[in-house]
């Protein structure tokens, strides 16, 4: 015990899954030639995407637009050898997500192989689907918490269903999150947040308090993939924002000790670029429901990235020596104003999808950050939509993306 | 505004029975050769001091008999760690790592 220790001393650091990682065993990669140095470190969270098929719609939803289909998809054995793969490489966490992870009836063996690998399960999940006997057979599987999205609140139930495109999904989530809470299990509340619900960012943390959750999510919609597809729709104005920001912080103080509230900025209203996934390639894995491995969800929008399939190559290898792995890892492949930047190793500038999007180079500098030549044209784009009357959705379905074929870039009058 | 009885923060003191819920996993990460605490989407990574501390944290001994262990078990005096073990599990329990 250092007895000169200020009273306020940190014993213990802590971290979202996104932003630690220890360094690599060379000895658990599978691959012939592993890295003499070793600087790669081993991931800390894998985001499993077990499907692509939801009930809900949502007009965020940060799925591709091109939705994977069943057919597909990894079978049972497929899933249970990613879990094992991901506990040998040093994984903690598994992100059970999709679509909707508990449209996958062999949830529960998926669930069981990564419980007895001694990785910690999160569902992350839409509920609507789930029955209490499921739930309690996810639990006696080794299921270790439950995040429950919703829309908005009970009170606004017909709001949270039209955005979800769900009806009576807001009911439904009510009833499960009690399930969860009476079955003892951790429950997280994530709400993402966009016009339509961001008036009602006290509501949501009140109600996430209601439900018994231990931790919400303020998590501002991120505008790639089906939210790109419907930003004129959802963008918040900058005082809408700023608004909700100021409540959270208010709240934070309130409830502290009974509730943790994080929150995720929207990067067109943020100072900095954030950190895309902590970095590229830095300690998180990927896999889509057919089993191709990404460095993060939307990488597949950057048009010349390959991407490996677990089914062709071990995960360890794909970490180690995958090609759109090692693509932007680190800082080598910078280019100015990044290279000489000093947060060059704090937000690793920026969003390598967001950059490739807007600039059609990835390795330039993302347009969030006030160093890019094109940021003040990108912010206004904010502003101006948010200031426009919101078009209808383009709601999350296969094929929804493009319902007439030749119509580029105008708004959508319907989602039909 | 609900019906419920209100959640409250706990708050630790001497007397309080903290615990790690079951869903709260510490465990020795043997790749990377140091003690890990799982949480729903968050780890922590704590000092040896914290794991110490912890694995007295049964829900049976008060912090007080935990300070009492420790000030033995490393020869310390008392009184300079009982205040840095409560601001530590209060810390800790405002994060939901630790119930009382």
């Amino acid at each position: 015990m250092n007895e000169s220790a200020p009273a306020n001393v940190k014993h213990v650091k802590e971290s979202t899954v996104t932003m630690d990682a220890g360094e690599m065993r060379c000895d658990a990669s599978s691959s012939p030639e592993p890295d003499a140095s070793c600087v790669v470190r081993a991931p800390i969270g894998l985001l499993a995407e077990l499907t692509h098929r939801c009930p809900l719609q949502c007009p965020y939803c940060s799925n591709p637009l091109d939705l994977e289909k069943v057919n597909v998809e990894l079978n049972t054995e497929q899933w249970q050898s990613v879990m094992r793969q991901a506990a040998q490489l040093g994984i903690l966490q598994i992100h059970l997500s999709g679509g909707e992870p508990t449209a996958r009836r062999d949830l529960e063996e998926i669930v069981k192989t990564a419980a007895e690998n001694g990785l910690y399960t999160n569902l992350i999940t839409a509920a609507v689907l789930l029955k209490r006997e499921r739930l309690e057979a996810l639990k006696a599987a080794g299921l270790d918490h439950v995040q429950i999205s919703i829309q908005d609140v009970d009170t606004a139930a017909e709001n949270a269903d039209r955005i979800g495109g769900y009806k009576g999904g807001s009911a439904k989530k009510k009833e499960v999150a009690g399930w969860v809470r009476e079955l003892g299990m951790p429950l997280t509340i994530n709400a993402p947040i966009h016009r339509h619900n961001v008036h009602n960012v006290e509501a949501i943390i009140d109600y996430a308090v209601e439900l018994g959750a231990g931790r919400v999510e303020i998590a501002h919609v991120q505008y790639y993939a089906w939210a790109l597809k419907n930003r004129a729709s959802l963008m918040p104005t900058r005082e809408a924002f700023m608004a909700a920001a100021r409540i959270v912080e208010r709240k934070r103080e309130e409830l502290k000790g009974v509730l943790v509230i994080d929150s995720v900025v929207p990067d067109y209203y943020a100072k900095f670029p954030k950190p895309c996934m902590g970095g590229w390639a830095k300690s998180i894995i990927n896999v889509t429901p057919s089993g191709r491995v990404l460095p993060c969800h939307a990488a597949e929008s950057i048009t010349h990235l390959q991407f490996d399939n677990v089914k062709d190559r071990p995960l360890a290898d794909i970490w180690l020596n995958g090609s759109a792995f090692n693509m932007y890892r680190g800082t080598s492949w910078m280019k100015e104003p990044c290279r000489t930047c000093p947060r060059r190793e704090i937000d690793y500038g920026g969003c390598r999808c967001q950059a490739f999007a807007l600039t059609g180079d990835a390795a330039n500098t993302d347009p969030a950050c006030s160093l890019s030549p094109l940021h003040d044209e990108w912010a206004k784009v904010a502003d101006v939509e948010s200031h426009v009357s919101s078009p209808a959705f383009v709601y999350r379905r296969p094929g929804g993306a493009s319902p007439k074929p030749a119509v580029e870039k105008t708004p959508q009058p319907s989602d039909a | 505004m609900n019906e419920t009885a209100p959640r409250q923060r706990t708050v630790i003191t001497a007397d309080s029975k903290p615990a790690m819920p079951p869903y709260i996993k510490m465990r020795h990460d043997a790749g990377r050769n140091r003690w890990i605490i799982l949480a729903p989407e968050r780890l922590f990574d704590p000092d040896p001091i914290a794991v110490e501390v912890l694995k007295l944290c049964d829900g049976a001994r008060t912090v007080g008999a935990i300070t009492d262990q420790l000030a033995i078990d490393y020869n310390a005096p008392r009184e300079d760690i009982e205040a840095d073990i409560i601001a530590m599990l209060q810390d800790l329990a405002d994060k939901g790592v630790v119930k009382a």
